[in-house]
């Protein structure tokens, strides 16, 4: 099975990607679609009912939602590899930049849009710097020259990135990202860790654990199906 | 180096393909695209500009020289052979002028800082308000915005092919945009509405409903109709910077225009 991340603010196209990376490939191959959120996320039904797609989400609520992801993420992968996937989808929530959601196998995606302004992604921190591909969207919103300005900034902060710009309603130029996808190894679930460290230093429970999966941690833990007290969990 | 573009048939708003087999533009060739609004003009170049490899919403091909251009040229803006005006007036970037210029600049591999200024000079022949180095790009009227990034195309994208996309309508010095990009030896191609640069072009692709319609090869009696228009549109733009002025317009100015 192979495995996308895919990171980036709210609003700056993550969904509208993983549409057309579903369009290009759900004939080639299964795909599985996981979405983390904080409060609601719709997703998971979207891309069920337009494309009939394995997809399920998961609503962190009072938790940390990169740190439900660690958590819940070793019963997503055995999830999907259940249902027999070919390619697993996961949408992270993106939300407070001290973290990123990227595995050490797989594929990592920072999406990023034109507009979100020129230091957003010195700002990022991690979520850019440990991605592999970075996907710039909204292009037909700005002039060229802005869109090279921002590819430049985006450079500067991780020169290794594979940069793509698209208009990702349309899915302007993305077939360089479908073959990257479709080149990439399968993942083995039995040693999939973090790639950086969890929120460093603001919660004494994860801090340096990249083991996913709830059973290499304690404290607040959720499982994906159901949760360990009542009382901590107010999502959705 | 950049000879020659080619344009391979994509399909129109309703799904059927276009009626051309291929269009080629040579450089040193200007080529304007006309149409009404909707029909397909901006999707044209920005096919061109995305190097498209039939994966836009036209499904077109573009090729360099008559070969598909490889992942680095179409992804990589110092390599990119293509600048292009979009109809944008407004940018998000939160630097000034000077700072805007100098990564762009970083970005195309131009080593060079004296482009900068070159760029906000020439920037200031086609607009009458002053752009500073130090005005925040954010903050830059339309006009403004329109004369910086025409500049910028022109001194720091720098390259074969430039795209214009209604120049017309930015409300800068257009005559002195066309005298400085004619005769360049680039392939430069007009989004337009206006006659006279539809007529300064050697060759007019039509537009309708998403697709190429037709194109022209512009005829010698078009040539002297483009020359006698030049004129009158001469005599508009006096017209147009006095009441931008605040003057009047003069008993001589009526039996001058409309001589």
């Amino acid at each position: 099975m192979k495995l996308l991340v895919i990171a980036g603010p709210p609003s700056s196209g993550k969904t509208s990607l993983v549409k057309q990376i579903v369009k290009k490939m759900k004939h080639d191959m299964k795909i599985a679609f996981f979405k983390i959120d904080v409060v609601k996320a719709f997703e998971d039904v979207e891309l069920n009912k337009e494309f009939g797609i394995l997809a399920r989400k998961f609503i962190s609520g009072d938790l940390c939602p990169d740190h439900a992801s660690v958590m819940v993420l070793g019963d997503a992968v055995e999830w999907a590899e259940t249902n027999g996937a070919e390619l697993f989808i996961v949408e992270s929530a993106g939300l407070c930049l001290r973290c990123s959601p990227y595995l050490n196998q797989g594929l990592g995606i920072i999406v990023l849009s034109s507009i979100a302004g020129i230091h957003a992604p010195e700002k990022m921190g991690c979520m850019v710097t440990l991605a592999d591909i970075a996907v710039v969207t909204k292009i037909d919103l700005v002039s060229q020259a802005e869109r090279e300005v921002l590819v430049q900034k985006i450079k500067e902060t991780h020169p290794d990135l594979i940069l793509m710009e698209t208009n990702a309603l349309q899915g302007t130029s993305l077939h360089r990202l479908y073959e990257i996808i479709r080149k990439s190894s399968d993942i083995d679930a039995e040693t999939l860790v973090l790639k950086g460290n969890p929120p460093l230093g603001t919660c004494t429970i994860c801090v340096g654990k990249k083991e996913i999966g709830w059973k290499h941690h304690f404290g607040v833990i959720q499982k994906l199906d159901g949760q360990t007290a009542e009382y901590l969990y107010r999502g959705e | 180096m950049i000879t020659e573009l080619t344009i391979l048939p994509g399909f129109n708003k309703v799904g059927i393909r276009e009626g051309f087999s291929k269009i080629t533009l040579s450089a040193g060739e200007t080529v304007s695209i006309v149409g009404p609004t909707g029909s397909g003009k901006t999707a044209f170049i920005t096919d061109i500009e995305l190097l498209a490899q039939g994966d836009t919403a036209t499904k077109r091909k573009v090729l360099v020289n008559g070969l598909v251009p490889d992942d680095e040229v179409r992804c990589n803006p110092c390599r990119k052979p293509i600048a292009m005006i979009t109809q944008n007036t407004k940018c998000f970037a939160d630097l000034s002028s000077e700072e805007f210029l100098r990564i762009h600049a970083r970005a195309r591999g131009i080593k060079d800082n004296s482009v900068v200024d070159e760029t906000i000079e020439l920037a200031n022949k086609f607009t009458g308000e002053k752009i500073k180095n130090d005005s925040r790009v954010t903050v830059l009227s339309g006009g403004q915005t329109r004369s910086l990034l025409v500049a910028d195309a022109i001194l720091i994208g720098a390259s074969p092919v430039i795209l214009l996309d209604e120049i017309e309508n930015a409300g800068i010095f257009k005559q002195e945009v066309l005298r400085i990009i004619q005769n360049t030896g680039k392939i430069i191609v007009f989004v337009t509405h206006d006659p006279v640069i539809a007529l300064l072009t050697k060759k007019r692709i039509i537009m309708q409903n998403g697709a190429v319609k037709k194109v022209i090869i512009r005829s010698d009696l078009e040539v002297t109709a483009a020359y006698n228009l030049l004129e009158y549109d001469k005599r508009v733009s006096i017209i147009r910077e006095r009441l931008r002025t605040g003057k009047m317009i003069t008993e001589e100015l009526v039996s001058a225009s409309l001589a």
